[in-house]
């Protein structure tokens, strides 16, 4: 009964911080298109490079054509999209100005705030994404091998890296409650998000040993997991394993976001209180 | 002359500044280097699969990023700094402070900020391009040193010069600190050689934001594989781009109102 009401109210929330961030959004349209050029410029840098080297030698690198690359990185920028946050730039920011006070004050925990600020930044940047993975496709040829079976663990798989990341990177951003120096963490982690995700290039072209350490480490399951799975590079085995390790690194990623939590709200002391 | 006294001057004030925050200089070092060997570490999984990227060898490769770095040294150390205060300047009215001084105002507004710390990447992308070229073994002619210095200067002079342009817009419109970031991320693309990205792009990178100028042209230079045409594009770009920013600045100037008014 309880915990009903509390799902009511939670909808509610999340129906009124879509409106308000759509409409805060819709005001700046100069920054979306700004915002769209670098999401699409990252994926097809890598996208040209690996193109280059693909047409330099032969045509293909490891099992990856010049088309495959493409499908590869077009794909990406949509998961990518999908599954990225900021919200370790606004965390500096609240804690640094204080204002994360007020969200104290509500009778929700605030990454129910933050969940839905993010989901609905992405209704509003998703045209703009679609569009610019249209122009690329038709500029690029993409090639895949397209299975039902794998575009429907597609979906879970999405949903699944978005939730870890999503968890993953609020923790980090907690680091705001010890450190002003957070940028100095984010670097870190945004270079093994680099390597380890899928982002620098498609992990099955990295050695065997940075392969397996990729499987252990959270970042693949973030990322370049749906990916592959969209593509059709996994088989059945493969996508089952994938699925469990996610649900594995967000169970763990769960404990350690409360953890965290409760210990940085104990150090963290408002301007003015 | 007098412009170096100045310049000087207001570095040796920045570099007090910063001296109260001795522990950033350890943090920027730490992420210099990070982002330096990610670019490394980089480039070996791509080398890993070829001889030569789009007919640039890995030590050429090399010397590219390192130029990369040397130039984002360059705008993060003085280009950046003094648009941003720039920018701001305008929005709040301070620029009078600027232009109540007896010396050339667009002068001032340029060096008056400097991010000191960005002089570690500009260091480290230099430590890089010699590794490189000590790598390379082939030597350098004199001709190809001055065309490298010559190349430099120009493309640093067109970042200038077009950064200083979007900053003016300011005295248009209110927010344009958006506009800047753009060339930051399309920056980003300079690290590879321009001539690998398809026509469109390699047209965007050139004329639209002049990347290519900053990096891949003095990486050129100093690989003997600058052509004159595009020797003589740099120069005439970076004198035309200069005089254009300087007419923008200028009729900017005529439109700005001050805190009181």
């Amino acid at each position: 009964m309880n915990t009903l009401y509390e799902l009511r109210d939670l909808g509610k929330l999340y129906a009124q911080q879509l409106r308000t961030t759509f409409a805060t959004m819709v005001q700046y349209r100069a920054s979306l298109i700004i915002w769209t050029i670098s999401a699409v410029l990252e994926p097809l840098v890598y996208l040209v490079v690996w193109t280059t080297v693909s047409n330099g030698s032969g045509g293909s690198v490891g099992s990856y054509t010049a088309g495959g690359f493409a499908a590869y990185y077009i794909v990406l920028m949509l998961v990518n999209q999908a599954t990225y946050t900021w919200i370790m730039y606004e965390y500096e920011y609240r804690v640094r100005q204080g204002s994360l006070s007020f969200s104290l004050l509500r009778p929700v925990h605030p990454i129910h705030a933050d969940i839905a600020d993010n989901l609905s930044s992405k209704l509003v940047t998703l045209p703009l994404l679609l569009g610019a993975a249209l122009v690329l496709g038709l500029l690029f040829r993409p090639s895949a091998v397209l299975q039902p079976w794998a575009i429907a663990a597609f979906l879970p798989a999405l949903v699944l890296a978005f939730l870890l990341r999503f968890l993953v990177e609020w923790t980090l951003a907690l680091a705001a409650f010890w450190t002003t120096r957070v940028s100095a963490f984010n670097q870190v982690y945004f270079v093994l998000m680099l390597f380890l995700s899928g982002q620098l290039a498609p992990l099955a072209l990295f050695p065997g040993w940075l392969q397996t350490v990729a499987f252990v480490l959270p970042f693949r399951w973030m990322v370049g997991f749906p990916v592959e799975l969209a593509l059709g590079r996994l088989g059945p085995l493969q996508a089952v394993e994938g699925l469990g390790m996610q649900a594995a690194w967000l169970g763990l990623s769960l404990l350690l976001v409360r953890f965290v939590w409760k210990r940085g709200v104990r150090v963290y002391s408002a301007v003015g209180a | 002359m007098n412009a170096l006294r100045l310049f000087a001057v207001f570095f040796r004030v920045s570099v007090l500044n910063e001296a109260a925050y001795r522990v950033n200089f350890f943090v920027q070092v730490f992420q210099t280097l990070l982002e330096l060997g990610t670019s490394l570490a980089g480039l070996a999984v791509i080398y890993s699969y070829t001889q030569s990227l789009g007919g640039w060898r890995p030590n050429e490769m090399l010397a590219l990023v390192g130029i990369f770095f040397l130039v984002g040294g360059i705008i993060g150390l003085i280009i950046q700094p003094g648009m941003s205060a720039l920018i701001d300047a305008v929005r709040d009215g301070t620029l009078d402070f600027t232009l109540t001084k007896p010396e050339d105002a667009q002068l001032l507004a340029s060096i008056q900020k400097a991010a000191v710390w960005s002089l570690i990447d500009l260091l480290m992308g230099l430590g890089v391009l010699v590794a490189a070229l000590v790598r390379m073994r082939t030597g350098l002619s004199a001709g190809q040193v001055v065309a490298f210095a010559a190349m430099l200067l120009a493309g640093s002079v067109i970042v200038y010069s077009f950064w200083l342009i979007l900053a003016s817009l300011s005295f248009w419109f209110v927010r344009v600190e958006n506009l800047l970031e753009i060339f930051r991320s399309m920056y980003e693309a300079g690290r590879w050689p321009i001539s690998i990205y398809p026509g469109w792009l390699r047209f965007g990178l050139t004329f639209l934001v002049p990347v290519a100028f900053a990096t891949t042209v003095p990486a050129e230079a100093l690989t003997g594989r600058l052509g004159p045409g595009t020797l003589f594009l740099a120069l005439a770009g970076a004198v035309g781009l200069f005089l254009l920013a300087r007419l923008v600045w200028t009729l900017g100037l005529r439109r700005y109102s001050g805190a009181s008014a």
